[in-house]
């Protein structure tokens, strides 16, 4: 039969290594979780990301005692580091959720073994994104009243108006739905992990957590219809989450920002940068584990065309944003345009230019492509200029205000790099933890893609 | 293999599901509660005065008006806390040795003010004036409740913002005649909102907007 199947299985139908079974794919995504011999890179990972989350704790504490003074922010620059982050951190996640959502309905099956890391990516992504706006509110436990309507004892709303407001519904209801998303399609994982476990501890835990599925007809068809509604709900977030987000800025009226391309613009730069972020995750996962048979040189060349295909996007978009600086004869929009150039910041701008326009270029070639060590230096390019474009957006047309009296100049302080990198720390020692106790491929969806699962297909349609 | 639950786990799964849902229900209408009680917003709370004074024996027993004491209510933000020498009208002729007014005796020979207690002390980022809501018929018990059933001066309204908003979004269901302002127990003859809204109009009091308006009250 497997003899058979390994002809009957044409390469474009082929998108895990031919010659696995639902055994050996259950086998050695589970193993990486129920093994005993935790490998040394892990722990490597996991002492830097927690050294670094205590680099987050802490800079928060001491911005709780001091305030939020210590953040490099002053008139004229009001808006620093911390709306940066924020939107840096909350588009790195737009992948995770294109990937389970999106593509699920478009029945792209190669989404099937890097779904699962993306969606945890997706998670930590928006909790390290909440600290910079729950953080730079200087007193967080006061933030429930200024934010959330509730019958508070001033009998008081917030302001519906304010973008601010909606950006903290579009990034709860973001991570409510993600979260649910992810756990929904864990839990046929978790049970396959409860039955293997040897452990008796392990058996309890990952039982309480699987709730009890049973893998019968009934589990699979109502876990089916519970993954379809929620893709579903999941695809108008992939496209509203960001565009609220650039709403912020949208609109005001400082020139840079007050801008009708914003939206698409920012949605097409948070899918760019997500999907090098999942390519950052998965080149060293699938190394280190051996995962290579699963996620395979054709999903890098998938996920490699489309950061090609948002970056594109996003490159047009910097081209459009200096034509309409140029073609709208605003001398404030165009004064904006050549300070960008030539300006304070002109260092970073040509730097985000080269990151994120120049250099994923090299993505039209095949042999980049499918090299892990140079797609991966690309995405490290697209890492950190999506990042600058944010520094670019943010404080480069603050610091020029209308009026030339008020220009000043801003740098993020230590305390500002502190969060920032201790944010990463959250993300690193979330995500250690995630591959140490969850199964980071999605066994159950691996296994319709192996061998003998387009065998049994073959077989049922003969 | 083994079963690693028993049976009954089916029935604490389901269980704890609605038992989660309720405890969180149950959680926020807690909070909800908890910020409006008398915990919270001192209403009700016994304040230790320098003399045992009493709202009760004076004006439940004794029939002074308001402004007896209080004697700047009707033209001032403040209305006055009543110095020694308004207690020595009376007291300089009765209740001569009475242990308890001591400190009253003590304080007009010494020049020295008595140091009452506050009781209804708003934040200081709100701006409150009495005169403008004696004057447009805001009944001091409306806020103050029966003073002349107090031993001991309490707080009763919460004095919480949706408090002051409540009267502030509809003064009509307060209102009463400038003439009844010091009234204790007024009953309305006839319709509440029906008299509310002719006062209204009659005392030129401001529209819903103009009274909610943040500088209103935050100045």
């Amino acid at each position: 039969m497997l003899e058979k199947a390994k002809h009957a299985d044409p390469p474009e139908t082929r998108f895990i290594a031919p010659g696995h079974t639902f055994g050996s794919v259950t086998e050695k995504i589970s193993s990486a979780v129920l093994t005993k011999r935790t490998p040394v890179s892990w722990f490597i990972g996991f002492a830097v990301g927690f050294a670094l989350l205590q680099a987050l704790a802490l800079g928060v504490t001491w911005i709780l005692v001091r305030g939020v003074g210590l953040w490099g922010l002053n008139q004229p620059v009001g808006w620093g580091f911390a709306i940066i982050n924020f939107v840096w951190w909350i588009g790195i996640g737009h992948a995770g959720t294109l990937i389970s959502a999106i593509l699920l309905l478009l029945n792209q099956k190669w989404r099937m073994s890097i779904s699962r890391a993306a969606e945890a990516m997706t998670i930590f992504a928006v909790m390290c994104a909440a600290m910079f706006p729950l953080f730079h509110t200087g007193r967080p436990w006061l933030a429930a009243y200024w934010l959330l309507p509730y019958p508070n004892t001033m009998s008081l709303w917030p302001n519906f108006r304010s973008p601010l407001v909606w950006d903290v519904f579009a990034v709860s209801t973001y991570f409510t739905v993600s979260l649910v998303f992810w756990y929904t399609g864990l839990i046929p994982d978790l049970a396959s992990l409860r039955d293997r476990a040897k452990h008796r501890l392990l058996q309890i835990a990952y039982g309480v957590l699987s709730l009890g599925w049973r893998g019968s007809a009934r589990d699979w068809q109502r876990y089916e219809l519970a993954s379809l509604l929620l893709a579903g709900l999941s695809t108008p977030l992939v496209l509203s989450v960001h565009t609220v987000v650039s709403f912020d800025f949208a609109t005001s009226l400082i020139p840079g920002w007050h801008a009708t391309i914003f939206p698409p613009y920012f949605v097409a730069g948070a899918i760019y940068a997500g999907f090098a972020m999942v390519l950052t995750l998965m080149i060293p996962l699938r190394r280190i584990y051996g995962f290579e048979d699963f996620v395979t040189m054709r999903h890098l060349e998938n996920m490699a065309k489309v950061m090609l295909a948002t970056g594109l996007i996003v490159f047009y978009g910097y081209q459009m944003e200096a034509f309409f600086a140029w073609y709208s004869a605003n001398p404030y929009e165009w004064f904006m345009m050549k300070n960008r150039w030539t300006g304070p910041y002109a260092y970073l701008y040509w730097t985000l230019i080269f990151c994120n326009g120049v250099a994923p270029q090299a993505l039209w070639f095949k042999k980049i492509r499918t090299t892990p060590l140079l797609l991966f230096g690309i995405c490290m390019f697209v890492n950190v200029g999506m990042w600058i474009e944010r520094f670019i957006i943010v404080p480069t047309s603050l610091s020029r205000d209308f009026m030339p009296s008020s220009w000043g100049i801003y740098h993020g302080t230590r305390w500002d790099w502190m969060v920032f990198v201790g944010t990463m720390g959250l993300f690193l020692t979330c995500f250690y933890l995630f591959i140490r106790v969850l199964p980071m491929l999605s066994i159950f969806e691996v296994r319709t893609l192996s061998t003998s699962a387009v065998a049994k297909e073959e077989s049922g349609h003969a | 293999m083994s079963q690693i639950f028993p049976k009954s786990a089916n029935a604490w799964a389901r269980f704890s599901l609605f038992g989660l849902l309720l405890l969180i229900a149950l959680g926020g209408w807690s909070i909800l509660l908890l910020q409006r009680s008398d915990f919270v917003t001192a209403a009700r709370a016994h304040v230790q005065q320098p003399i045992q004074f009493s709202h009760l024996h004076h004006v439940g027993g004794e029939g002074f008006d308001c402004r007896y004491c209080h004697t700047s209510v009707e033209e001032s933000a403040f209305a006055n806390v009543p110095s020694t020498k308004i207690c020595m009208n009376c007291h300089s002729q009765i209740w001569l040795e009475s242990p308890y007014l001591e400190p009253v005796r003590e304080s007009f020979k010494t020049g020295q003010s008595l140091e009452w207690i506050r009781v209804h002390d708003l934040p200081d980022f709100v701006y409150f004036n009495h005169s403008i809501h004696v004057n447009k018929g805001v009944g001091c018990e409306t806020c103050h409740g029966r003073v002349d059933q107090m031993p001991a001066m309490q707080q009763v309204a919460s004095l919480q913002m949706e408090w002051c908003l409540d009267c502030h979004r509809n003064p009509e269901q307060y209102l009463r005649p400038r003439a009844q302002v010091t009234a204790m127990g007024y009953v309305p003859e006839g319709d509440q909102l029906e008299i509310g809204r002719r006062l209204k109009q009659e005392y030129k009091v401001l529209d819903a907007q103009t009274l909610t308006s943040c500088s209103t009250c935050h100045r």
